[in-house]
């Protein structure tokens, strides 16, 4: 479904996924030209991070993963200076620091990200304790993937949410449903035994939402809810979006085995090749979204093209930008390790 | 004569952990990322096929699974633990450095803790700050664990044994940039390296290059090149920190009379200051120039390539502490 949003809005949430997606090819391709170290891309997940952090307001704060691109565009980090940061240049988010890994830009809502698992649970718990202890009216969000819930900082960090009724939303994206990297020996996928994910909040007593993660209205409404208790002094809520692992995250390092998106598949169901049809056909979230919207006759396929191609533009200069701009003077590995 | 084959690094490794687990049933291993993400790990998927109800690959869950193994040391078992990363130890620490280095001392030698903790230090290219560390350190200034430092195929196989033989836990310090060198490993199947005997990769008799683990090859590499400037570089690889032959340090500062301290760790209180410590106390008379440290700067580790190459200890910085201590 689509969310209960104005018609400007709801194609204002498709740009932000398209910019994702495009973003994400752009970067995939780059990374067979430079060595930018292990790094994760958001493709299949605009779905979930886009209608999630579109709720935010100035000043609320959201700390992400590993796999933090998605969530860093969605709430309008520029895309050239974090393709900056993933090559390594001085004009780069993070001056070249961090790399894909820890992309920072407070000034959209991301004071750090951390690449270790199971990082940012007490983070994002801090943030709210601190907003909590302020007065403040904002909010804190904990994004991570099912593989967080593996580590003891989670389950330490929501029974103190918990316990003082924080302002915070865990929000947890599983995308181990389809883990087939785990059974092919690539990539280690969530083993836990708790069934549902979801009793791992509910057993300390903080309220659950499950939305299908591919479902931009159902995550839309689920973070409203959870959002809406946050900042009404209900405590804290835990938010298992269900998503689809991309066929191009099975390899140890992604890659386009779905091909760049083409969006008239969206609508054209006859055009959708053989090979991964059911990723194309249904577990795209994207594709799924502008299906919708056509559907609900929100925007015609011409204007979602139109869109794509000025998205594509703005991913073709940021591109150039980030090749374009200097490395860091040596020199300045020196600066910046103390306030 | 010795005699030997030739072998990768990853496949020295490799071969260690499969004569481990033949030879003793009590030897089980948790994880899988010994090899890190290279190509190579597909040796260790292999050793575990071949020995699946001796393998557990756990949860990400660092503190639980390698407490589980210190307590399954307590109870029989001599486990081999992969922590992978070495950043990646911080999220253990309690468990290696309360507990497993203790046990043995506080229950008045009544308990040890037979095991191993794997990890892949250092700079890999491309880490950034939180995948860069090398804690080893840190670990040394806790009493009670031993640490090995391998820098050749023929040192991992051997440090190997010796570890899973000892009675103490031992962390195995290791480096992804070691996996595609190779060298010579003795045939023979009861081929041992005993800790705290360091081991001279080049003999020479103008400056000592002390190193270990990786740094040990941008040494030899860096004593290559001041050959070619008539300097004679003798290189120093401890190959176990904890215990240390200070002997062999001391024994060829009085050789040389200079001092290069070449460690990743970063300079303060790093590897390389203990070791500065340890000279100065004991062959102070013997120093003919201020011993250098070269290691990886008091920074955290920087993501731009050459951010990353400013701040780490690099042939060439080598090849200049060198020069610099023999008055060149």
């Amino acid at each position: 479904m689509t969310p209960d949003l104005p018609q400007n809005q709801l194609v204002d949430l498709l740009r932000r996924m398209l910019v994702i997606r495009r973003f994400e090819e752009a970067l995939i391709k780059l990374a067979g030209e430079f060595d930018i170290g292990h790094f994760h891309v958001y493709i299949g997940q605009e779905s979930t991070g886009v209608p999630a952090l579109a709720q935010l307001q100035t000043g609320d704060l959201a700390f992400t993963t590993h796999r933090n691109h998605g969530h860093l565009l969605a709430r309008g980090t520029d895309p050239a200076a974090m393709l900056a940061e993933i090559l390594g240049k001085a004009t780069g988010t993070n001056k070249g620091k961090g790399g894909t890994l820890h992309i920072a830009s407070p000034e959209h809502g991301f004071p750090t990200t951390s690449a270790v698992t199971g990082g940012c649970t007490p983070l994002a718990t801090g943030a709210a304790f601190g907003f909590s202890r302020r007065g403040v009216d904002r909010v804190s969000v904990c994004l991570f993937g099912d593989g967080a819930l593996e580590e003891g900082s989670y389950h330490e960090s929501i029974n103190i949410a918990a316990l003082e009724a924080l302002p915070v939303i865990y929000l947890c994206e599983n995308n181990s449903l389809e883990a087939l990297g785990q059974k092919a020996n690539e990539y280690p996928s969530s083993t836990m035994s708790a069934a549902p994910l979801t009793d791992l909040a509910a057993s300390f007593k903080v309220p659950t939402i499950t939305v299908d993660g591919t479902d931009t209205g159902a995550v839309h409404a689920a973070m409203a809810e959870a959002i809406g208790r946050a900042r009404g002094g209900g405590g804290p809520t835990f938010v298992e979006a269900l998503t689809v692992r991309w066929p191009g995250n099975r390899p140890l390092w992604p890659q386009l085995l779905t091909g760049v998106t083409d969006l008239t598949f969206a609508w054209d169901e006859a055009a959708i090749p053989e090979e991964h049809s059911k990723w194309h056909g249904a577990q795209d979230g994207l594709l799924r979204y502008v299906r919708e919207l056509v559907t609900a006759g929100h925007i015609a396929t011409d204007d979602v093209l139109a869109l794509d191609g000025e998205v594509s533009t703005q991913i073709e200069d940021a591109v150039q930008f980030a090749l374009d701009s200097p490395y860091p003077e040596p020199e300045s590995a020196f600066e910046g390790v103390y306030a | 004569m010795e005699s030997t084959r030739e072998m990768l690094y990853a496949e020295a490794l490799v071969e260690a952990l499969r004569h481990q687990l033949a030879t003793d049933e009590r030897v089980h291993i948790m994880g899988l990322y010994f090899l890190g993400l290279t190509p190579h790990r597909q040796m260790v998927a292999e050793l575990r096929d071949d020995y699946l109800d001796r393998f557990y690959y756990p949860p990400i869950a660092e503190l639980g699974y390698v407490g589980t193994a210190i307590g399954a040391a307590m109870a029989g078992l001599r486990p081999i633990v992969d922590i992978a990363t070495a950043s990646f130890m911080f999220e253990a620490f309690p468990q290696i450095v309360n507990e497993a280095a203790n046990t043995y001392y506080m229950s008045g030698g009544r308990t040890s803790v037979p095991m191993i903790f794997h990890f892949n230090h250092g700079v890999r290219g491309g880490g950034a700050a939180q995948h860069s560390h090398s804690p080893q350190a840190m670990l040394w200034n806790t009493p009670g664990l031993e640490i090995m430092a391998p820098s050749t195929p023929r040192d991992v196989k051997g440090l190997v044994k010796t570890a899973a033989a000892s009675d103490n836990p031992t962390a195995w310090v290791d480096h992804v940039r070691l996996f595609d060198t190779s060298g010579p490993v003795p045939e023979d199947e009861d081929f041992a390296i005993p800790f705290g005997v360091a081991d001279i990769k080049r003999a020479g008799r103008d400056v000592t290059l002390f190193a270990s683990s990786w740094l040990v090859q941008r040494a030899l590499e860096a004593a290559e090149l001041l050959e070619q400037q008539g300097i004679d570089a003798e290189v120093v690889d401890p190959r176990t920190l904890s215990p240390l032959d200070e002997e062999a340090i001391i024994e060829s500062v009085a050789k040389t009379g200079r001092l290069v301290v070449v460690d990743e760790c970063h300079r303060r209180c790093g590897v390389a200051a203990e070791i500065m410590a340890v000279v100065t106390e004991n062959a102070f008379g013997d120093l003919q120039a201020a011993p250098v440290r070269v290691t990886t700067a008091d920074v955290p580790v920087p993501f731009s390539p050459p951010l990353e190459e400013h701040i780490e200890p690099t042939t060439d910085k080598i090849v200049a502490a060198a020069l610099q201590v023999t008055g060149h």
